[in-house]
């Protein structure tokens, strides 16, 4: 979150919610925490695509995703998924609506991995205020999902000007473990279960470093130095691992599904030397880091990070706000490339996430200034696939591959520029935003009969 | 070996530009696109010439006097240097590190007289940073804390040398609306009755009548606000709401010789017209369009464009040094040029964009004709850019301040050099520098 002068009365440490206070979490959908129930999950996704026609987007720039640029580029789908993706040339079936993308440019659906719409929702208020169960170093037992405000105004304008289609949702930083993150699909529904993402895994939010030291140490309890964290961390994973699952315990439930492999590790972690550490304690323990969020510091072990097949989930430019931030180079991205690790760009603000296609632009260009020339088709996959694979719906969306979902944003202009906006976004499908056509746009409850209720924003 | 190379030549600069002031060059840039600042579009094939430390002129067919050193600017953009209005860039090295953060004094026993000037930090990274991305002048203040003033700002520079202050003491700053309540006691009707009580402290301290005993400002604050209240000093007011903003504009009935400054402005667009009467100019953060509080429910991205198309003369600023810091300001105003392609918004044209990041803050805080824009007599502060300087992928290659060359490194490009690769050869990368 940009921290505005004009509003800072809060003072710098309340600037941003997961960078000094967060923490993670959610997911669960089809398959749900380990050793839970068996058999149908709890608060079980019902998402349903809405209806679309069948299109063929014609004559675009194609960004596929998955590292291919397609000029004068065909994308089909139907009935909710991509048929094909090809040239001119590529065949239209009949049936299908044509939409002249000439001059645009097409890419998937953006993906946020770092997210906590919903949980940390407009208008920030207290009353609002659900992204962080601040009342233990380790609540593993929260799930994000149950603070999410399917009406927060924040995803309807990640739809409209970021192009966002999927997003996880996490539980702030203020814990060394937050909870479970939920990943959702970026539809309005009356539920958040009508938003969770199908069959998409359950992540868990950790946290390293400052924040919660900082807030326990505050509080006068452990942890209040990092090495407080790592023995909280160290002594809650070998209790998870000696839980025989007789008495439901929900905390047990997520760092078992952890230890199972089933729900995925996304790990506050801004310091090169602190996620040396968490990669030894994952060895430890036995687990495996998805993905490192906030890394400013990647850049200097990014071969570690290649080698452990961990994505650097990153911010293109933010650096100096907190002691953790202070080695914060807006070259992370292309030296992470360098170095043939993931790279993903993530948000964790209401506002970036409405520019994610330029903060990706960003660190593009601050790599190509420092000779690392990556292709744009390569930097979308930071926003796509790169970021779909770290949440484990890679099979599902992140590239325009047949047989996946059909989330697309047309884009007015190359993407990567920022002159850039979407003209028109389809979630399954479905054809959600259109700037030509002020109906299409959400407008949240919360917004009906207020200033500026459907206005562009 | 040619890494080696350029750390020296980068190490030799950063070095020398501390040992021994530069000096003003003069320069021409020739063949470039020229961006002036004023709200104009961009001239290509054009010239910038500064000769003392000040544009003689800019323009195509600018001739260029013999002797003076020329640079090609074929491919390349000019512009004025980015001034960057309300920030609190210089007052935190890291804001989350409280000793090191001057943004704020929430347990002073003073308010309107603490003055931003005081702790100016000339070699803050986030100076550094900011003059690579462009930025050469700025206006600081503080934050508001346990009062509703937060102090007087200045007006800064951002070059590489010990004298960063231009101007101190240039506005007072005060909040009003939600934070302002909660600070007065918990209400707006609050924080209104502490405006009025100090304004007419100051008054009547500015005319002489200045009683010690039951007296609610110190003296130091009442001296403060007498310039306020005379109308020597700006007030800049933070306010969001519609209605807030008109209950300021109605002040000058009461207090006549205030000047106004605006700064937030959420709903400006709602009352835009009143404003344009007013002639009150406007400092706002262009990509607020969420309703992050009640008093910010009309929020959008057409704020700025609503307001200037009504006639208002509106800047962007409100970046502060940290997180991303006042070099985003190109990608903010490049934002609002982007929303003139979207149907029913309203955006800016990329002349008025760049003008409200130059000129345009230039002007809102005294300094028209002097920073912001290339017209002759104004100071030699300009950028050149390797592409348009509004677009995400472009950045300044060169940065001149009163016609000094600036240095473009920081603590970040050091780092970016030292881990270029990940080498650790025959010593470990704390040997690398």
């Amino acid at each position: 979150m940009r921290y505005r002068t004009f509003t800072a009365i809060g003072g710098a440490l309340a600037l941003s919610a997961c960078t000094t206070n967060g923490t993670p979490d959610t997911v669960a959908s089809a398959s749900s925490g380990p050793s839970a129930t068996k058999g149908e999950a709890p608060y079980a996704s019902t998402y349903k695509p809405y209806p679309g026609a069948a299109t063929a987007l014609v004559g675009a720039t194609v960004f596929d995703g998955a590292g291919q640029r397609i000029d004068n580029g065909t994308v089909l789908f139907s009935e909710g998924k991509v048929v094909a993706v090809g040239g001119a040339d590529l065949a239209i079936p009949a049936g299908y609506t044509r939409v002249d993308g000439t001059g645009k440019y097409v890419t998937p659906g953006i993906i946020d991995i770092h997210s906590h719409l919903g949980d940390y929702p407009t208008p920030s208020v207290e009353a609002h205020s659900d992204g962080n169960e601040a009342t233990s170093p380790a609540t593993p037992e929260v799930w994000a999902e149950h603070s999410v405000w399917p009406q927060d105004p924040g995803f309807t304008r990640a739809l409209a000007n970021g192009g966002i289609t999927s997003l996880q949702i996490l539980p702030g930083s203020a814990n060394l473990f937050g909870g479970r993150t939920v990943t959702l699909k970026n539809v309005a529904s009356r539920t958040v279960q009508g938003m969770k993402f199908p069959g998409a895994p359950n992540g868990l939010k950790m946290a390293c470093g400052e924040n919660p030291k900082r807030v326990y140490g505050g509080k006068g309890r452990a942890p209040s130095t990092r090495m407080g964290n790592f023995a909280v961390n160290r002594q809650t994973w070998f209790d998870a691992k000696a839980y025989d699952g007789k008495k439901r315990d929900l905390a047990k439930e997520t760092l078992k599904g952890v230890l199972d492999g089933e729900i995925l590790v996304h790990n506050h972690c801004y310091r090169a030397d602190e996620m040396a550490l968490v990669l030894d304690m994952a060895k430890e323990m036995g687990y495996k880091v998805t993905a490192f969020h906030h890394a400013v510091e990647s850049y200097k072990i990014g071969d570690l990070l290649r080698e452990s097949d961990v994505c650097s989930a990153i911010w293109a430019d933010w650096y100096g706000f907190k002691m953790e931030s202070y080695d914060g180079i807006p070259e992370n991205g292309a030296l992470l490339y360098q170095a043939g690790a993931c790279v993903v760009i993530h948000s964790d603000d209401e506002n970036g996430i409405q520019r994610l296609n330029q903060e990706a632009a960003k660190a593009q260009a601050a790599g190509k200034r420092a000779g690392i020339a990556i292709a744009d088709a390569e930097v979308i996959r930071w926003i796509t696939l790169n970021a779909a694979k770290a949440m484990g719906i890679d099979d599902q969306t992140g590239s325009l591959a047949p047989g996946k979902m059909a989330d697309v944003v047309l884009w007015n202009a190359n993407p990567l520029s920022v002159y850039a906006r979407p003209e028109k976004v389809w979630v399954d499908g479905a054809l959600l935003f259109d700037a030509n056509d002020p109906k299409r746009r959400p407008v949240s409850d919360f917004e009906l009969g207020q200033p500026g209720e459907g206005d562009v924003k | 070996m040619i890494r080696t190379t350029l750390l020296a030549t980068a190490a030799a600069f950063a070095f020398g530009a501390l040992a021994a002031p530069a000096t003003a060059q003069d320069i021409a840039i020739t063949n470039a696109t020229v961006a002036t600042g004023d709200g104009s579009a961009p001239m290509e094939g054009a010239t910038v010439v500064i000769r003392g430390g000040k544009v003689v002129a800019a323009g195509r067919g600018v001739a260029v006097p013999a002797g003076t050193r020329t640079i090609d600017g074929a491919g390349k953009w000019v512009t004025p240097g980015i001034f960057m209005p309300v920030t609190d860039l210089g007052l935190a090295d890291v804001e989350g590190v409280g000793d090191s953060n001057d943004t704020r004094a929430a347990r002073s026993r003073f308010s309107a007289a603490l003055d931003a000037s005081t702790a100016v930090n000339y070699a803050s990274q986030h100076i550094a940073v900011s003059r690579a991305g462009g930025v050469t002048r700025a206006s600081i203040v503080t934050a508001p804390g346990g009062a509703i003033f937060a102090g007087q700002g200045a007006v800064i520079d951002t070059g590489a040398d010990r004298n960063a202050v231009v101007a101190s003491r240039a506005f007072q700053m005060v909040t009003l609306g939600e934070a302002a309540a909660r600070i007065a006691g918990g209400s707006r009707v609050a924080a209104y009755a502490e405006l009025a009580n100090a304004l007419r402290e100051a008054g009547e301290f500015a005319a002489g009548r200045w009683q010690g005993d039951g007296n609610l400002l110190t003296r130091a604050d009442a001296e403060a606000l007498a310039p306020v209240v005379t109308g020597a000093q700006p007030l800049y007011v933070h306010v969001e709401r519609a209605a807030d903003i008109r209950a300021v504009l109605s002040l000058p009935r009461r207090y006549p010789k205030l000047k106004l400054v605006l700064l937030g402005v959420s709903e400006g667009w709602i009352v835009a017209d009143d404003i344009a009467a007013a002639g009150v100019p406007v400092i706002a953060d262009p990509l607020d369009n969420l309703p992050a509080s009640f008093e910010q429910l009309g929020a959008t991205h057409s704020n700025v464009g609503r307001m200037v198309q009504a006639g208002v003369k509106v800047a962007l600023g409100g970046l502060s040094g940290g997180i991303t810091g006042p070099r985003i300001a190109p990608q903010f105003a490049g934002n609002l040029v982007a929303l003139s392609q979207v149907p029913g918004a309203t955006g800016l044209t990329w002349g008025q964009a760049f003008a409200s990041i130059s000129s345009i803050p230039a002007e809102i805080s005294g300094f028209g004709g002097r920073f912001g824009v290339l017209s002759a007599g104004a100071a030699g502060d300009l950028v050149v850019w390797d592409g348009d300087p509004l677009e995400v992928s472009s950045a300044p290659v060169q940065v001149f301040i009163d016609g000094i060359e600036q240095p473009l490194d920081s603590h970040q490009t050091r780092l970016r050099d030292r881990y270029r690769d990940l080498d650790e050869g025959t010593l470990p990368k704390a040997y690398d520098w």
